[in-house]
């Protein structure tokens, strides 16, 4: 089982637990607020929008592009920015700690 | 050709020139055609507004028809916002267990008269009941309301030979003007009352500008709603072997909405208003003069989808914009995808095979650009599994 813990916009901390499929969806499954991915999974409405703690990004690495494309126009962008549905779990991501965008 | 296809008519101006240009009762449109061109200026509201006019986004133009402005789809930021936070809440409701149940029993019961039926017209037979009967969900009225809307027809504003036929206009705003009267001498749970006790701008909402709201939503969901009911069947008639498939895969189902939603891109393009002397695609674009941003176009760009005229059932990067794009994307999303999402699996659960059998296409024409949206009329026969 791999942790992730993710950190709302209320700053509640909210740490749990997954094996596959993609981050959008854990968070979904457990009601995080703040990631609804309207979509599904298919980087089309960017509503599952995190930011990444600077000591996780070389695992969870860079977006690629057209996930870059759907970041650039979103508000409050940083440089450790992911769709996490475009995030698949896996053990070396296990603690991985995220921050909701708002 | 397949009859269930839909042809992409922009693909050499997007590639050639990255815009087209059509006339609409003389306030000419600049269409643009490129996926990027179109996400950045949805996204750039300061340039290309929406608060213009009440109707003068809308193409063709509703200038003439009316003067109610629609909320929150004709306001800019941070207005816009404002109001749009007021009805996030109440159209995410169809993600809630109870609101999908009961939209499963109605599409159940479509299906299974359908079936009963065997040859129908789908548009009239079909995809319109099933539509305003949804819509109850989405608004919490009765049940009944749903006769009333569907005896309007398919079109809200569009007659068979008048594409801006106010009469039909003055139906649906009267019928909304006596429907917040009511809930404004009697208050119930259903979105007229749920708007009326709101306030933006420190203070309660105004019935002109719940009526704004309401027209919105009328309007907004109903032709796209209908169209992407009736060529996700067509659709499926064509291609009998993709009901097989999301019926052993049902986990791509929503995979498969947001490829339908992209392919048929049940609204072809939605105008802004320019606030000051610009350019797009090198083209001068006026001051006080109108472009579109064609989402029926940006979802066939080949530098953004791979074999952009094909269905992929699990297509898994699929950035379309077939639900708009920035701050104006569609409120009604989260209703719609669940009517597609119960559809297909209901389709597939109780249909065995559909069979087009006569049709007639509902083209478009957008100045150079002819464009299927749909149908006319469409009958079909469904056979049972």
């Amino acid at each position: 089982m791999t942790k992730i813990t993710f950190i709302t916009s209320d700053n509640e901390s909210i740490t749990v637990e997954g094996h596959s499929g993609s981050v959008m969806q854990l968070a979904v499954q457990h009601g995080i607020k703040g990631i609804d991915g309207d979509c599904g999974g298919v980087c089309s409405c960017a509503t599952c929008h995190v930011h990444v703690a600077e000591d996780y990004f070389e695992k969870t690495g860079q977006a690629g592009d057209i996930e870059k494309d759907m970041l650039e126009f979103e508000d409050n962008v940083s440089e450790f920015s992911r769709l996490s549905c475009q995030l698949e779990i896996n053990d070396s991501l296990d603690g991985l700690v995220l921050t909701v965008a708002k | 050709m397949k009859k269930s296809a839909h042809a992409d008519p922009f693909e050499k101006a997007r590639l050639d020139k990255g815009f087209g240009e059509m006339n609409d009762q003389d306030d000419p449109v600049v269409m643009l055609l490129r996926h990027k061109d179109v996400r950045k200026c949805a996204h750039n509201w300061k340039t290309f507004q929406s608060g213009a006019a009440p109707g003068r986004i809308v193409i063709p133009s509703e200038v003439p028809i009316r003067d109610t402005r629609q909320i929150p789809f004709e306001l800019d930021p941070p207005l816009h916002g404002e109001y749009r936070a007021l009805m996030e809440a109440w159209f995410k409701r169809p993600i809630e267990k109870n609101y999908q149940e009961k939209l499963a029993d109605q599409i159940n019961a479509s299906i299974d008269q359908a079936l009963e039926m065997g040859s129908l017209e789908l548009i009239k037979e079909f995809s319109l009941p099933l539509q305003s009967r949804a819509l109850t969900l989405l608004l919490n009225t009765p049940y009944s309301e749903s006769d009333t809307w569907i005896s309007w027809g398919t079109h809200v504003f569009r007659s068979e030979d008048d594409p801006l036929d106010s009469s039909k206009a003055n139906i649906l705003y009267d019928y909304i003007d006596e429907q917040i009267e009511k809930a404004s001498q009697n208050p119930g749970e259903d979105l007229y009352s749920v708007l009326l006790a709101s306030e933006a701008q420190g203070r309660k909402l105004s019935k002109e500008e719940v009526k704004g709201v309401m027209i919105l939503t009328f309007a907004g969901g109903r032709d796209t709603v209908i169209n992407a009911i009736t060529n996700t069947i067509a659709y499926f008639a064509d291609h009998p072997q993709s009901l097989a498939r999301l019926r052993e895969e049902p986990e791509i189902i929503g995979k498969a909405v947001e490829e339908f939603i992209r392919y048929f891109s049940p609204l072809t393009h939605m105008g802004r208003v320019a606030t000051e002397d610009t350019q797009v695609c090198e083209h001068a674009v006026k001051s006080d003069s109108r472009i579109s941003l064609c989402w029926a176009s940006a979802n066939r760009d080949a530098s953004v989808f791979e074999n952009p005229n094909e269905i992929i059932l699990d297509r898994k990067i699929n950035p379309h914009v077939g639900f708009g794009f920035s701050h104006h994307k569609c409120l009604g999303a989260t209703h719609a995808r669940e009517i597609l999402k119960i559809l297909i699996a209901t389709l597939a659960e109780k249909v065995q095979s559909i069979e087009i059998e006569d049709y007639q296409e509902n083209i478009e024409h957008w100045g150079e650009f002819q464009r299927k949206v749909g149908y006319d009329s469409i009958r079909v026969k469904f056979q049972g599994r």
